[in-house]
């Protein structure tokens, strides 16, 4: 879908001076980064609904690569480059600012920001865009998304979307989906017996889950546009843990028809099911390699759970983890370079983040109840799920740990979240 | 490693109240008729439905307010006989309970499940769904392979006493349905276990 019916770049001639630093980006590396600082000024604004200019501040400082500056800092409220004072901001340690204005025209709204290089006086990016009044979230998400990756180098994960499972005080069990900020949540399912382990497919249009609508688990794939949906597994036993190959063409989940849980791949357009775990033991929790070519999964053939790879096509199996006493869920990061899991030690279940090339992990959360993680498609922020006495709730944390984000809903417990592709 | 917070409330209350900005995702709505007409909404009017445990308002269950056996029917429609009512007698048992992260009988429970095994050979139209569920920590599809673990212990208990496979059947919940509430070591003994739950004839 096209989110912009209107999207002009905006040339200032006059404030965009040649830079001798064409292509201007600042490359973050990971575990070394520090925090930017971002003066996002208010927006003149002619009467908007939402308040662009303090999303696009709450998305920016939630990232944690920036480092805002509070409104009450500010010596002026600039709307337009032309009306900056950079010698101001410059003292003020100011390494980058944005301005910008909302237009109402007409019911539309017309939004206008620009990204300047504090210490170089000049414009880095300037967009004017038209938006409708219930666009304007969605807008301001881009916007975002468009500063970070300028900024960062890395694509902005503002504009995404997140699914997961809540459960409210009758039991009801509802499969929804909000934007990445937990707002504007849509219902995808709902049933008073469970609902289970949401999976994207990689286009985002689609999502995999498990339902115990019919007193016994069932995999279902569902199209977000149309609401129309199709089971997929119903076999004796765990139909479970439904994970989309990055080609988009085959589900990876667990069955125990055999007898024990296995890790198998169902090819969706032939429905060809092809048996990748053997074990007499729990395989179960399939997470696909971006690459396609290896499938992480949880087994406790060693006595307790932990993570092992395997080949896609099946093969010899390997174990990945061995410290700590409980490895589980993995995620992949979409570069392929981390796995997120649940950390286990005694009674406290943390999320770790391993390194695939050094397999050194990382134990980022405190825990004690920390669950489900997973990567923003940016690959710098892991969703996740935890608990506080008898709330549970979705946090974000950045993977050098760094920055911590917790989304809190009103309606009843939140779990299982699964951050859009 | 010091952790900065931001607290989004209210930000999905804020969406409710002003209902579904969009309209391009429609909900399957999967609740068949007559089985929970109290649970049927969406998200524009979650919140104030009914609530089955009459704890409206209020924090949610105590320790003891979750999911318990026959809750959905299934037990009364079987239409038992008085003996699984009588406290002295071993079928009024129908929960075997677990250790952590293990899915062996412990001793106390044989003489439980024994009885149902000769009342299950006794009476071989009958069939149960043997729940398997887990405590709460540790991943959930994890859990579910841990309850299953469970509930195939008890089944092969039975199956080894002469009950039929044809009058077992075995879903677990892995941690989705927990008997008890609360995350200490009194709610988490109480929801590893499994669930023999009789059907109805």
């Amino acid at each position: 879908m096209f989110l912009f019916r209107n999207v002009l770049i905006l040339l200032l001639t006059g404030l965009i001076t040649p830079s001798s630093h064409a292509g201007l980006t600042i490359e973050i590396t990971e575990g070394i980064e520090s925090a930017l600082p971002l003066a996002i000024v208010p927006f003149a604004d002619s009467g908007a609904p939402v308040n662009i200019r303090d999303i696009v501040n709450a998305n920016l400082e939630r990232s944690g690569y920036f480092k805002m500056m509070p409104e009450s800092y500010m010596p002026a409220q600039p709307g337009n480059a032309n009306e900056v004072n950079f010698s101001n901001w410059q003292s003020l340690g100011q390494n980058y600012m944005v301005v910008g204005k909302v237009n109402n025209i007409g019911g539309q709204y017309e939004v206008q920001f620009q990204l300047l290089d504090v210490y170089k006086s000049n414009q880095l990016l300037g967009y004017r865009m038209t938006s409708s009044a219930t666009d304007l979230r969605r807008t301001a998400h881009y916007i975002s998304d468009l500063i970070f990756e300028k900024l960062t180098g890395k694509k902005g994960a503002f504009s995404g979307r997140i699914a997961y499972i809540t459960t409210d005080d009758s039991r009801l069990h509802r499969l929804q989906v909000a934007d990445a900020d937990g707002f504007n949540p849509q219902n995808i399912a709902s049933s008073p017996e469970p609902l289970m382990s949401p999976s994207w497919s990689p286009d985002g249009k689609r999502i995999a889950y498990v339902s115990f609508e019919r007193k016994s688990a069932a995999i279902y794939i569902q199209t977000l546009a149309t609401g129309q949906r199709e089971r997929v597994a119903e076999f004796r036993g765990i139909n479970g843990a439904p994970s989309w190959s990055p080609d988009g063409g085959r589900l990876a989940l667990t069955l125990s028809k055999d007898g024990n849980p296995d890790i198998y791949i169902l090819n969706l357009a032939t429905r060809a099911l092809s048996k990748i775990t053997k074990s007499a033991s729990i395989d179960t929790e399939p997470a696909w390699s971006p690459d396609g070519s290896t499938i992480v999964f949880t087994s406790d053939r060693g006595g307790k759970p932990q993570l092992y790879a395997v080949s896609s096509q099946g093969g010899t199996e390997k174990r990945l983890t061995f410290s700590g006493d409980y490895n589980a869920a993995a995620s992949f990061s979409p570069d392929g370079k981390y796995i997120a899991m649940v950390h286990g030690n005694g009674n406290s279940y943390r999320i770790g983040i391993m390194d695939m090339s050094t397999r050194a992990i990382n134990v980022l959360t405190a825990g004690p109840s920390d669950e489900s993680p997973s990567f923003a498609p940016n690959g710098g922020m892991i969703l996740y799920a935890s608990k506080e006495g008898r709330t549970g709730f979705l946090s974000a944390i950045s993977i050098d740990g760094k920055m911590q984000q917790k989304l809190v809903f009103d309606g009843g417990e939140v779990r299982e979240p699964a951050w859009s592709p | 490693m010091k952790l900065n917070t931001w607290f989004i409330a209210s930000a999905f209350s804020a969406l409710l109240l002003t209902g579904c900005a969009e309209t391009e995702d429609k909900g399957a709505n999967l609740i068949e008729s007559g089985q929970n007409a109290g649970g049927i909404n969406d998200a524009a009017t979650n919140g104030i439905n009914s609530n089955p445990y009459g704890t409206a308002g209020s924090e949610f269950g105590g320790p003891n307010r979750g999911y318990q056996p026959g809750m959905y029917g299934a037990d009364a429609a079987a239409n038992l006989g008085p003996e699984f009512s009588d406290p002295n007698n071993p079928l009024s048992k129908r929960t075997i309970y677990f250790m952590l992260d293990n899915s062996q009988v412990m001793p106390d429970f044989v003489p439980v499940i024994s009885a149902h095994a000769r009342y299950l050979v006794a009476n071989p139209s009958q069939r149960i769904i043997l729940e398997g569920h887990c405590d709460e920590r540790g991943s959930r599809e994890y859990n579910i392979a841990l309850g299953e673990q469970r509930a195939q212990s008890v089944a092969n208990m039975l199956k080894l006493q002469g009950v039929s496979d044809n009058q077992i059947e075995i879903v677990s919940y892995g941690e989705e349905k927990p008997a008890a509430f609360g995350s200490d070591e009194a709610a988490w003994e109480l929801n590893r276990r499994a669930v023999i739950d009789y059907q109805g004839r």
